[in-house]
């Protein structure tokens, strides 16, 4: 680089810059493309590929899918209700006791909601509204009667009520519970639905019946359930045996006191 | 030094302080993590802790080095007080303020959300409000570094600007420029979400966003470290700097390069296309030319020393070194693990081989070899060249510090090798725990044992380094001789304008950015995708 030619260097600079950028999108959108030879697509669709314009599925090759959940939880969810939100609550939940208990407390091996998460009761019920969950003998029908504010109040009332039970001691529970099984994908099971750490929807179910915990989680393994966010629970209950689900069921349903 | 001298030190203490409370997180994490410990049973407290020692050691602690080494070479090149020095101190407190606000809210449980953010998961707004304190904190610093160089000029019209003023801009411009990103994903995606302004986010958008930080943000880190290569070492050996023109150039193509190759942290995300995944690998790749430069360049500039004191033969000038000096071990010691770090660096960059280690704890072992390494390790050099001066006091304990620096060197190898090999054996990273009593992954549990042994030298080398530095302060005052920078083999008279300016640099940089990433950000916005936001506090 001279110094009697300042310009020169410049110009060497912005021409060599301009090439390899040339160069960079040439062989990323036109060379690769076109030497992915399994695809009939023109020049021009092989472009857009490389640049993530990927076109519609054509929706007649799409097989029917299931309801998937589309539940956006409402930041104010996130705190508790207001006094007038929890008493409108406990007026709606009347409707609710012949199954999930006078105070939130099943004796009929139906959930219990006392203490529940606000933000699981306001997903469950608005899937229910939608169809991404089915439980067409009571829940369907009776969640399709409510409105949004009305589920927000169910859901802050129920998370208002007191959640019986201690504190879990982990070491007591089964491996799957504890630390899951990293080599099959499933995390353990504490690391999502409390004891050990939490995630936004994913419900307590400590102390819940046996029986429907059971019920969930094969209904999970057959995708006959599909409402977990991205399959989440799905993708742990497929890799899951008969005896597991048994003990891990029997685990938490124990721990009601 | 002018009136500098005591920000400096305050900048410096409070990056210590930062990087030493931090060092201690990672050592607790590995030992819960490992084994060696029975399992705390709560992932949470795990990934709290993940996320103060990312927050600490990624944005705080080296923006606090930049800003303090800049300051000071702001006075010592330049040779007049530092313009704007209350401005300075505000910015410091503001940063200070920030970091702390962020580490309450991390504390607090409301924020473990990594230092990536990783969107949708929403952290309480205190955590990002700091972050962004620490940001505008060191956007004052890149402001107050254009002013100060502009001053000089006024004064010294046509002069070379010193070239550790030069590197020191250099590296404050591309900071100014690669924070954007990150700032717009919390401004306008991020926080409306964490205020409850908004309750969803485009995920994929956020991403690309903070990948336009996130690998320019690695170059800011390592400014500093090669400004000491340039500018420190070939003097504290008794060498020359072999040249300052490859030098400068080095500082140029890395403002140009750091900035349009981030997406290649995103080559396993499906809303970007693979165009783009591609065009990015290349300028990735075109990173080795700076990096080759600054290797060959320090190489020869150590070789200078070497001959210097009688050195000769075709290696046998390397026994003529003055090993026992900290400089010359520190810098052997940082090439060693950018050797390592920049062979691992080219698997990662690469599309199709970046897919066997993505997203494992090779990553981890990566960024921990090349910064916590390689960088890290010249921070200390520079604490330690900066400290007399500072001071006034001379810093004695040579054989401390390279003890200090030995200790740091095998930790950090012991450490992060195994990390490696663990991510070929596709261990995900930043997993609270494994149950190694599990017959299946049994056989890797040594590698996090490993951890364990590394970080412990890690920890001994971090006490010993402050311990050095407090020593200093309580040292007999003795008069220090003018601070210098190293000096080239040939004398700088005069500099080609393009190498002693930055316009075409910038403009590049903004131009490449537009290119590489304006079609991905422009199409993502236009596709108005949208998630809901996850919060994390319980």
């Amino acid at each position: 680089m001279s110094q009697e030619h300042p310009g020169q260097f410049k110009r060497t600079v912005l021409v060599t810059g301009a090439l390899l950028t040339v160069f960079a999108f040439l062989v990323g959108f036109y060379v690769l493309p076109r030497a992915q030879t399994n695809t009939l697509e023109g020049i021009w669709q092989g472009i857009c590929r490389a640049a993530g314009l990927v076109p519609a599925r054509s929706p007649s090759t799409d097989v029917a899918s299931p309801e998937l959940s589309s539940v956006v939880v409402p930041s104010s969810m996130r705190g508790s209700g207001s006094p007038e939100q929890i008493g409108r609550g406990a007026t709606l939940a009347l409707r609710c006791t012949m199954c999930h208990g006078a105070s939130g407390l099943s004796a009929a091996n139906s959930p219990n909601l006392s203490g529940q998460y606000a933000d699981v009761i306001y997903k469950q019920l608005i899937d229910y509204r939608r169809g991404a969950r089915v439980d067409v003998v009571v829940m369907t029908s009776l969640a399709k009667t409510l409105s949004d504010q009305q589920v927000t109040e169910l859901a802050h009332y129920y998370a208002y009520l007191p959640k019986p039970g201690g504190r879990v001691n982990l070491n007591d529970a089964p491996a799957l519970v504890r630390v899951g099984d990293p080599i099959r994908n499933i995390a353990p099971c504490a690391s999502c639905h409390g004891s050990s750490d939490r995630t936004a929807n994913a419900p307590r179910i400590d102390g819940e019946p046996r029986s429907y915990l059971e019920r969930q989680l094969i209904a999970f393994r057959s995708d006959a359930r599909h409402n977990d966010v991205n399959g989440s629970m799905r993708n742990v209950a497929h890799q899951m045996t008969s005896t597991e689900i048994a003990q891990v069921s029997r685990y938490y349903a124990a721990l009601r006191p | 030094m002018y009136n500098a001298r005591k920000l400096v030190l305050a900048h410096l203490w409070a990056a210590f302080a930062v990087f030493f409370l931090a060092l201690l997180l990672g050592e607790w994490q590995m030992i819960v993590r490992s084994p060696l410990h029975a399992w705390i049973n709560v992932p949470e407290h795990y990934y709290r802790s993940v996320t103060g020692h990312g927050t600490a050691m990624a944005y705080v602690f080296p923006t606090l080095i930049a800003m303090g080494l800049g300051y000071a070479i702001s006075e010592l090149s330049l040779k007049i007080p530092l313009i704007g020095i209350r401005w300075a101190w505000a910015a410091y407190f503001l940063l200070v303020g920030g970091a702390l606000v962020a580490v309450a809210a991390i504390a607090s449980g409301t924020s473990s959300v990594l230092y990536t953010f990783y969107p949708p998961l929403i952290a309480s707004p205190f955590y990002y409000i700091g972050v962004v304190c620490v940001v505008l904190g060191s956007w004052v610093w890149v402001a107050l570094m254009a002013i100060n160089l502009r001053a000089w000029r006024k004064i010294n019209a046509d002069k070379p600007v010193p070239l550790a003023m030069y590197a020191n801009v250099a590296g404050a411009f591309l900071w100014a420029w690669t924070a954007v990103g990150a700032a717009v994903e919390i401004l306008f995606q991020i926080l409306p979400v964490a205020l409850r302004l908004r309750e969803t986010l485009d995920a994929g958008l956020a991403r690309v966003l903070f990948s336009w930080t996130l690998h320019a943000i690695v170059y800011f880190w390592l400014m500093p470290t090669y400004i000491a290569f340039y500018t420190i070492i070939p003097r504290a050996i008794g060498g020359r700097l072999y040249s300052d023109t490859m030098a400068r150039l080095s500082f140029a193509l890395f403002l140009v390069f750091a900035m349009p190759i981030g997406i290649h942290h995103l080559f396993a995300d499906p809303q970007v296309g693979s165009g783009f995944k591609f065009v990015h690998t290349v300028f990735t790749a075109l990173v080795a030319v700076p990096t080759l430069l600054t290797v060959f360049t320090i190489c020869a500039s150590v070789e200078i020393a070497a001959r210097l004191r009688g050195g000769n033969g075709i290696f046998g000038w390397l026994k003529a070194l003055p090993w026992k000096n900290p400089a010359m071990l520190a810098v052997a010691l940082s090439f060693v693990m950018l050797g390592f770090g920049g062979a691992g660096g080219l698997i990662n960059m690469s599309y199709q081989m970046d897919s066997t280690i993505h997203n494992t704890q090779w990553i981890t072992g990566h960024f921990h070899l090349i910064f916590a390494g390689a960088i890290v390790i010249m921070y200390f050099v520079i604490a330690y060249d900066l400290w007399p001066h500072l001071t006034g006091k001379p810093l004695v304990s040579s054989g401390a510090m390279r003890t200090q620096l030995w200790l740091w060197f095998l930790g950090m190898m012991i450490l992060t090798i195994p990390w490696h090999l663990a991510g070929v054996l596709g261990m995900p990273r930043r997993m609270a725990y494994f149950d190694y009593s599990n017959p299946v992954i049994a056989p890797e549990a040594w590698t996090v044992v490993s951890g364990v042994i590394g970080g412990a030298l890690l920890v001994l080398s971090g006490i010993l380094f402050i311990y050095i530095l407090l020593r200093g302060h309580r040292t007999a005052p003795a008069p220090q001789p003018e601070y210098t920078f190293s000096i080239p083999v040939h004398a700088v008279t005069a500099v080609p304008k393009i190498l002693n300016t930055f316009g075409i640099w910038v403009a590049l940089m903004i131009a490449l950015t537009v290119a590489n990433y304006g079609f991905p950000i422009a199409h993502l916005m236009s596709l108005k995708t949208s998630v809901p936001g996850i919060s994390v506090a319980k």
